[in-house]
């Protein structure tokens, strides 16, 4: 219980601050900004073409393809991915590199709190952050569910995709915020770990055999894939949910670091 | 006697510079103990280690029974922590930031509001309670920073020099919150305001270049200091004539004339001659206007052992 109070503590200070300062708003805004404009352009792009398809004889390899998930929320899938490499640096390199330099860790640290209370509210708050995002790009699908049938299964599974991918890339960032006092080292370090681990699947078309099928395992990118097309396979849960923890226990352990480092 | 504070051959290392030099002190239940020493001596780092905030080199530091690296939040737990120059998020408000640390700290959810108006008033937060931290003036922050060293009433407090930027009339409130502390809490502090810690704490712990050179009474200091006795008298009379009578008195050191018939007798012996010296002068017919002993201040004893280290 003593835990869960240090947690929710920290969770509701964070959630403070990030509510206090720019920070929020303006990444917020862009991020629906940039949202709603590839929603918008593709479902232009969607009304196109199911014109012309209607047009032509019905041929079927098209018409497999002719849906709302395929031609406007796959793409938008996709395109939100890149956006969070950009995004989540911004969210996540002030969480633990800004306490170091302003020297408000000396209390922090002093308090009885355990470094998992202190990893999980930092985490906890950036992730609800993240998600608050994402609750305001619903408001399209449900504009978009008057006009035409969605697939809410299909969709759900993609929001979810788009949900662990999240938490990974913030894991992620929050570990880099932990290596520096500078945010802004630690906002670079962020995203180009992101970056590498965004195309280093690509790799498996040059490198054949064992070492390029492990790089496309290790890429974020490729576990995401499925998410996109509404499929839900367990190999991408659990690689995402290890993805997130390993990169939080990495935290841990810069975090430990200080203790015994003389 | 239980002891709250148990330092044992305490050591640290910033690379190759050693900052505390096996360092070894105790510091019983509802004690104040102030923490002298020149800048760079290793009290802040003395401080950080027994906060848990830094990892010892070697030696052990134990508080409420608690060692400082094994057992961590245990000892977080029993502990209040001003830090030197302490710095708290600027984007939350005053009551925003203690409600955090009150809860962090371990405060029941029924309980903080109570707890946060306690320490608001004790330290005089009242009228800021709305602003934010980052539009405080020094004086209040530092205020700030104690307010939160003493929520959920920990027994032991370590201040790192908590009156550091507050103008006089702050200084001597604080103070007096702090002297109110006696006997519930057991109380460190660090100062370079040498008649604070005088006043305040029962004993002193004096280091210089991560050793300590002196830990006794402010009392007992001073008066190991003198060697005997100083004691200053007015009399009138030709200078010279008081001087040599002055002099001739078997037990005085040295005798010092600041003009206007001012003098300084030093005593050699401990002996109090200050009957000897009323008797002598009047016995010779000059006028005795004043005489005051003269105790030493722990500035003196301060420099003193710093500059006898050094030398």
């Amino acid at each position: 219980m003593k835990n869960l109070s240090g947690f929710t503590a920290l969770l509701k200070k964070e959630l403070t601050i990030y509510f206090a300062g720019p920070i929020f708003y303006i990444t917020g805004f862009f991020f629906l900004v940039l949202a709603g404009y590839f929603f918008y352009t593709n479902l232009l792009y969607y009304g196109l073409i199911s014109l012309q398809a209607a047009q032509q004889a019905s041929n079927p390899q098209v018409a497999a393809q002719m849906n709302p998930q395929m031609l406007v929320y796959r793409p938008l899938y996709q395109v939100l991915a890149i956006i969070l490499i950009f995004l989540v640096p911004l969210l996540t390199m002030r969480l633990l590199a800004e306490e170091k330099r302003s020297g408000t860790w000396e209390l922090l640290f002093t308090y009885p709190l355990t470094d998992w209370s202190i990893i999980l509210g930092k985490f906890g708050a950036v992730l609800l952050v993240y998600l608050v995002f994402l609750a305001f790009t619903l408001s399209f699908s449900v504009a978009f569910s008057f006009m035409t049938q969605v697939d809410w299964g299909a969709m759900a599974a993609g929001y979810l995709g788009m949900v662990l991918l999240g938490a990974s890339c913030l894991a992620l960032g929050l570990f880099a915020s932990s290596l520096t006092e500078n945010q802004i080292i630690a906002g670079v370090v962020g995203f180009a770990l992101l970056l590498l681990l965004w195309i280093i699947g690509w790799v498996q078309e040059l490198a054949s055999g064992p070492v390029g099928k492990t790089m496309q395992f290790l890429s974020l990118l490729d576990h995401y894939e499925n998410f996109t097309k509404g499929v839900i396979n367990t190999r991408d849960l659990v690689y995402s949910v290890s993805f997130t923890f390993f990169f939080l226990f990495l935290t841990k352990r810069q975090l430990e670091s200080r203790r015994w480092r003389a | 006697m239980e002891m709250m504070i148990e330092v044992q051959d305490l050591s640290k290392f910033y690379g190759p510079l050693l900052a505390v030099n096996h360092l070894g002190f105790q510091v019983a239940a509802g004690e104040i103990v102030g923490f002298l020493g020149p800048n760079g001596a290793g009290k802040t780092t003395t401080l950080k280690m027994l906060a848990g905030f830094l990892a010892p080199t070697s030696g052990t530091a134990r508080i409420n029974g608690f060692d400082c690296v094994s057992h961590s939040l245990e000892v977080r737990r029993s502990l209040g922590y001003l830090p030197e120059n302490v710095s708290i998020y600027p984007d939350l408000t005053v009551s925003q930031f203690l409600r955090f640390a009150a809860r962090a700290k371990g405060v029941e959810a029924k309980e903080e509001t109570g707890e946060c108006q306690r320490v608001m008033a004790a330290c005089g937060l009242g009228e800021v309670e709305g602003k934010l931290v980052a539009a405080l003036s020094k004086g209040y922050r530092q205020r700030l920073g104690l307010a939160q060293a003493l929520l959920n009433r920990p027994p032991v407090l370590i201040l790192d020099e908590p009156t550091i930027g507050l103008d006089p009339s702050q200084i001597v409130e604080i103070r007096s919150l702090i002297k109110n502390l006696e006997g519930s809490h057991t109380v460190m502090l660090s100062s370079h305001i040498l008649p604070e810690v005088s006043q305040l704490c029962h004993r002193v712990i004096i280091i210089n270049r991560g050793q300590i050179v002196a830990s006794d009474t402010p009392e007992n200091l001073s008066r190991q200091m003198g060697h005997g006795s100083r004691i200053s008298l007015t009399v009138k009379g030709p200078e010279a004539q008081v001087t040599a009578a002055l002099q001739a008195l078997p037990g005085v050191g040295r005798v010092a004339s600041f003009g206007e018939g001012r003098y300084l007798v030093e005593g050699g012996n401990g002996k109090d001659l200050r009957p000897e010296l009323a008797r002598l002068l009047v016995q010779q017919g000059f006028d005795l206007l004043e005489l005051k002993s003269q105790e030493f201040s722990l500035e003196d004893v301060f420099l003193n052992l710093v500059t006898e280290e050094e030398s």
